[in-house]
């Protein structure tokens, strides 16, 4: 399998790989250990990292239940569709993709073998993985890798993903295991576009359309029963291309909204993990015997986006007076009860490549935010924030402690509670400040494309900044990492300092399992379960 | 014969109309939730343009009244839709719900109306005495809790504290009957207690009311038992009241089963219904609101229609 | 369930001794508040006594034209005036649901004025119902002084999440950090005066479109029917999840949606028992003589049929507090920072997987209440029934 080891990683990550290797078994004792010896590591160290190594090596078998926070009776196959974490999950499970972000986070490739670009980025040709098959025994080639990623292109399409794939012109196959890209403008992180949900491979016929329905895909798991909203079992695939993965026999997937529900199930061993669990009893949940509760540091963050083109938020005094007027601390505290990070008004998140940790962390100050009023030329202000739980749970909570925070500085904020339903097409981009939550993306590019870039959808604070822009163009097509890191540094400083956008919280992803089920050491934080992958990454020790 | 036959007939002319205009109100019910399918299942992403193209592509862009007698006129011939969600044929959809709600409520029944009679006929023979108001303040008690209330304490203590039971009800067609049955245990014994109550209590009030009547005092002087004759003589003639209660109970475990079905995340069609006007699926919500009017209406229309075969002054009036 | 016309149902006098104890508490009573008000704000205090005169010589009169016993009209008069007073204190002291509390306040007197005037019948009561009584009426007590009994503010956050029982807070704190104990008692003054306005709103629309179907028949009788008949078949509890979405959650269509949607219970329950009236000897002499409409169903019909429907109110009231605490458990009832019983079982639901009763007790509270009404209904129901023998 070959790995992407380029570009000064270190030791250490190689000697994780190197483990990993080891339990996938894909490694021999003699080649582990000439290798580590070879790092600077002592052959006792190295012997016993070797059979800790493969002692925790994944084993075959079981019957893995998994309860889901998500999933809906409107829930189908079509990947297009997709917008919940329970059925991502399953569409993980069934299906692959060009491109795989590992637990450690990088990116690796998936159904492709390797990649490359074109200098200037804008051409990308992907090699596929060969005698790869599908579940109905088809062998998967360029025809249905170019029908998966049509399918959310086109005038009429509906797909969520079709803002990812619109710099796309031109899609055309190379022979039969190699499929070329041509973008609109450079793209660096084009092969981690492909790693998206939506853009899963699905087998398509000769006139190129594809086949959503069965759920047929190369997946490590085959869809036996699918009942949208309450229950779906699935098989292992017996041909799964991907050594080391896809270890359960069977899974149950059941989804159990209630949180209570699922809590009781995972308890009294009605199921073997849960996601999201209740952040308020966590601490009682622990401490049962049989159950492990794991958290990762993911990209989901809260945002309080102002329009930066209506008064008074043009002014950016005034929103670096609101910025320094929340404590931040104090919102981890209640609304997500410690489990998560302070945000520093800035969408990029420690699980990014490119987080600027040299930005000082803002914090709550009240001097600051006066003299900020002070420069804006106001000795008092008063504004409107508009909060439905809708937009995440606490949301309501979160806007009534920002008002009580600000109006220590003399700011006073009028918290507008707005309906859940529509809360997305009603308040979200049309209310000049409200309370927002954003999945986060992986990618630098893709984040900041969406929500900070002048003239796009998402951008929710109108933010437009000439530099900003130049660097965003810039880096996405910069192909030499020390060169994209200081762009995104300073983009983030940009957005830090003159962005309209509070961004207090990033969340956690807190989920439990019984401490039968294993995991490797490190878990991807893209998404929540391991990046949605638990099921083809975990398995019964 | 005939005018049982008539009656009945008149009844079930009645109880269509009654369908129809329901289907009316639930229809423009459905019309005024606020914000439609389309936003509430593109979320974030939902934009003028792909809310209009969702819309177009469901033919919700269509007027009311049009949609609404595309709707009924199949709706007669049976073809129930497709979800909006999935486009799945809503008949096998709600099949597989009703199904599971049918049987949640047959297993629930089949505890409690033997339940409830026996306790009732027993209150009756033993009126006044420790044992009846012990069971009335017992049945009082059990239908004054609050349905999550007894849910919540059967999952606490047969579950969590004794594990003898699963604390949800996973149930689905693979498994054997007796499993499905254990697995469905608490929620049907939650719906057990919920409805007891009612049943013994009206059974009890029947026996009791005939016990004063003159063929009964008869049979008294004639030296009978009196277990004996509140079975020979007095259940008979009070069936009809307690099948009145008893079918209005059955409805009662069809359509009100909501909470329990959340609680114990139990695959019916509450639960169906809970979740689709969540996401605004309006032929899932219409459908579901339909079924759950009908079931009302028959059960209603069973109820009247037993008892006035299980009473012959009604059967033959004068 | 014919009875006869203008003879109250219960009747009797009040026993020397239990005004003389009623008297004495409530002078106690009144002490305790008067010198803690006057304190705080004397000008309310005698504003409030001249008033408080004021409604008890009007009560007086209006008593008078009644049966009565000079100790009744002593408990009465002191009553009253720890009524008023009470209310100013409140009235300076709370200033959230002042309303509520001059209502749970008037409750409390139309209690204690029936205690006295029914005191033989109370007697007589078998402990069931006197349990009944006893705990509805610490409820309404409850209910009504919330503010004073509560050691904290309704949606104040004063602790951690989830602490366990202590001195300071008596049955811990809830999922966001507010004191249990409190949110007990304003939960029970929320979803009590929910419950109760609901009810009574469905009696006077249901109850009134009874009467009139049955008083004048004819269309205006098919037409209620069948429109009542058609809302009943809905499931209720369905179409209240369906309306509630739609009109939203507040408050008051909370309680106009429940209210309908009871009024087809109660409307078919009266136009039933008003239906076994109407067709009696004095209601045609009454119309033959020449009387209007709503001097006969407010003469001749109602008396008569008030009894079952005081006792349907007892039970409408139990279901309507039952469905309103199944709304909220599914997050359609009253919404939070409020204080609700139903809520409040589901906010913290987590809990009883670790063992933890807390959450189990505002089920309990509604539970408890529903069993003592009940128990009220019984008795009334048994008094009703055993004068028709």
């Amino acid at each position: 399998m070959p790995r992407d080891i380029k570009g000064g990683n270190g030791n250490m990550k190689n000697i994780d790989q190197l483990k990993q290797l080891a339990r996938d078994q894909k490694v021999s004792r003699r080649e582990f250990m000439s290798t580590v010896t070879a790092m600077g590591v002592t052959v006792a160290a190295a012997s016993t990292m070797w059979s800790s190594s493969v002692q925790a090596a994944p084993k075959r078998g079981g019957k893995m239940r998994m309860g889901s926070a998500h999933g809906n009776t409107t829930d189908t196959l079509d990947p297009s569709t997709f917008n919940n974490g329970g059925i991502i999950q399953q569409g993980y499970a069934m299906r692959n993709h060009l491109s795989e972000v590992d637990n450690n986070g990088t990116l690796i490739p998936e159904l492709s073998s390797g990649w490359e670009a074109s200098d200037d980025a804008t051409e990308w040709v992907f090699t596929l993985r060969k005698g790869v098959e599908f579940h109905n025994g088809k062998t998967m080639d360029a025809n249905d890798v170019i029908s998966s990623m049509n399918y959310h292109r086109g005038k009429d399409s509906k797909s969520a993903a079709k803002p990812l794939l619109a710099p796309v012109t031109e899609l055309k196959a190379d022979g039969k295991d190699k499929v070329v890209f041509k973008l609109s403008g450079g793209s660096a992180d084009f092969p981690y576009i492909v790693s998206d949900y939506h853009l899963a491979i699905m087998p398509a016929d000769a006139s190129g359309k594809v086949d959503w329905q069965s759920g047929v895909g190369t997946g490590a798991y085959i869809k036996e029963k699918f009942e949208p909203g309450v229950r779906s079992t699935y098989k292992r695939n017996p041909n799964y291309f991907k050594a080391g993965r896809g270890h359960f026999d069977e899974v149950e997937f059941l989804t159990i909204t209630d949180v209570v529900a699922r809590t009781n199930a995972l308890t009294t061993g009605e199921i073997d993990a849960m996601s999201r669990c209740d952040l308020k009893t966590v601490h009682l949940l622990k401490r049962r015997k049989g159950v492990k509760v794991e958290e990762v540091t993911g990209t989901l963050h809260y945002t309080i986006p102002m329009h930066t083109d209506v008064a008074p938020f043009d002014n950016n005094h005034v929103r670096m007076a609101l910025k320094y007027a929340l404590d931040r601390e104090v919102l981890l505290k209640t609304i997500l009860r410690g489990h998560g990070v302070v945000g520093n008004d800035h969408p990029i998140s420690t699980a990014n490549r490119f987080h600027n940790g040299d930005l000082p962390q803002r914090s709550y100050d009240l001097d600051k935010a006066k003299f900020h009023m002070k420069k804006a030329g106001l000795t008092s202000l008063s504004v409107d924030l508009s909060a439905a739980d809708a937009a995440f749970v606490g949301a309501v909570d979160a806007a009534v402690l920002y008002k009580e925070h600000a109006a220590k500085a003399g700011i006073n904020i009028n918290v507008v509670r707005e309906p859940s339903d529509g809360y997305w097409s009603n308040v979200w981009l049309k209310k000049p400040w409200c309370m927002v939550y954003w999945g986060g993306r992986p990618i630098e590019d893709m984040m900041f494309s969406q929500s900070l870039a002048t003239g796009a959808d998402w951008n929710e604070s109108h933010f437009s900044h000439k530099r900003f822009m130049e660097l965003l163009v810039k880096a996405r097509a910069e192909l030499d990492e020390p060169k994209r890191r200081a762009m995104y540094y300073e983009m983030q400083k940009i957005v830090n300092m003159e962005g309209g956008t509070v961004v207090p919280l990033f969340a956690n992803y807190v989920f439990a399992m019984s401490d039968k089920v294993h995991h490797d050491p490190k878990m991807a934080g893209n998404w929540d379960m391991d990046g949605d992958k638990s099921l083809e990454r975990w398995w019964f020790g | 014969m005939s005018q049982i036959v008539k009656l009945v007939a008149q009844r079930l002319a009645l109880g269509l109309l009654t369908l129809f205009i329901i289907s009316l109100i639930i229809f423009l019910c459905v019309e005024m939730l606020p914000g439609n399918f389309s936003e509430a299942i593109l979320g974030q992403a939902a934009t003028p343009e792909t809310v209009a193209a969702f819309n177009r592509e469901l033919g919700l862009d269509l007027p009311p009244h049009e949609r609404y007698f595309t709707w009924l006129f199949n709706m007669v011939q049976g073809d129930f839709g497709r979800s909006l969600a999935s486009k799945r044929e809503l008949s096998e959809l709600l099949g597989y719900r009703l199904e599971n709600t049918l049987f949640l409520a047959s297993v629930a029944a089949v505890i409690a109306i033997p339940l409830a009679v026996t306790l009732g006929v027993l209150a009756a023979l033993y009126r006044d005495s420790f044992y009846d108001r012990a069971v009335n303040v017992v049945t009082l008690s059990s239908i004054s809790f609050p349905e999550f209330f007894v849910a919540y304490i059967l999952i606490l203590i047969l579950a969590q504290n004794l594990g003898w039971f699963p604390a949800i009800s996973n149930i689905n067609d693979e498994l054997g009957f007796w499993e499905k049955i254990y697995r469905t245990a608490l929620p049907a014994f939650t719906l057990t207690l919920v409805c007891v109550a009612h049943m013994m209590r009206m059974t009890r009030a029947a026996i009791i009311n005939l016990l004063a009547s003159p063929y009964i005092e008869m049979a008294r002087l004639k030296g009978l038992r009196p277990g004996r004759i509140i079975l020979k003589h007095a259940l008979p003639n009070a069936l009809a009241p307690i099948i009145n209660v008893v079918v209005l109970n059955m409805a009662y475990l069809v359509v009100g089963v909501v909470l329990v079905e959340v609680v114990f995340v139990y695959p019916g069609l509450g639960q169906l219904f809970v979740d689709s006007v969540r996401s605004r699926d309006i032929p899932v919500v219409q459908a579901c609101s339909l079924i759950f009017a009908m079931t009302y209406v028959l059960l209603n229309l069973l109820a009247d229609v037993l008892s006035i075969m299980s009473n012959p002054r009604l059967l033959h009036p004068r | 369930m014919t009875m006869p016309v203008s003879t109250s149902t219960f009747g009797g006098q009040a026993s020397p001794w239990v005004s003389r104890i009623a008297m004495a508490s409530v002078h106690f009573f009144i002490l305790v508040l008067f010198l803690q008000n006057v304190a705080a704000d004397t000008w309310s205090a005698v504003i409030g006594l001249l008033f408080a005169h004021l409604y008890s010589v009007m009560a007086l009169t209006y008593w008078n034209r009644i049966d009565r016993t000079a100790a009744g009209d002593t408990v009465i008069v002191t009553v009253t005036l720890e009524f008023v007073l009470i209310a100013v204190i409140f009235w300076e002291r709370s200033s959230a649901w002042p309303w509520s509390t001059l209502f749970g306040l008037g409750l409390v007197q139309v209690c204690a004025f029936a205690a006295v005037r029914y005191w033989k019948d109370l007697r007589q009561a078998p402990k069931s119902a006197w349990f009944g009584l006893i705990v509805v009426l610490i409820y309404v007590m409850v209910a009504a002084m919330a503010p004073v009994i509560a050691p904290f503010s309704e949606t104040e956050i004063v602790g951690s999440e989830y602490d366990a029982w202590n001195n300071e807070h008596l049955l811990g704190t809830d999922n966001l950090g507010r004191d249990m104990f409190t949110r007990l008692i304003y939960g029970g003054r929320n979803t009590v005066g929910v419950a109760f306005i609901t009810t009574v709103l469905a009696f006077l629309i249901g109850g009134l479109g009874g009467l009139l179907a049955a008083a004048m028949r004819g269309w205006v009788d098919q037409v209620l029917s069948r429109m009542m008949e058609i809302l009943m078949a809905i499931p209720s509890f369905i179409f209240a999840l369906l309306i509630l979405t739609i009109v939203g959650t507040s408050v008051p269509s909370l309680i106009m949606v429940i209210a309908v949607l009871d009024a087809t219970r109660v409307f078919r329950l009266a136009r039933a028992v008003a239906m076994n009236v109407v067709v009696l000897e004095f209601v045609e002499a009454a119309s033959l003589r020449g009387e209007g409409l709503w001097w006969i169903i407010r003469s001749e019909i109602l008396p008569n049929v008030l009894p079952p429907l005081v006792a349907e109110f007892g039970l409408r009231f139990c279901f309507v507090f039952l469905f309103l605490s199944g709304l909220s458990f599914l997050g359609l009832g009253i919404q939070p920072p409020t204080a609700d019983w139903g809520s409040m079982v589901r906010d913290n639901a987590t809990l009883i997987t670790y063992g933890d009763i807390t959450p189990l007790l505002p089920a309990a509270a509604i539970a408890i209440l529903t069993i003592g009404v009940n128990f009220v209904v019984d008795w009334f129901l048994h008094k009703a029934s055993g004068l028709k023998d």
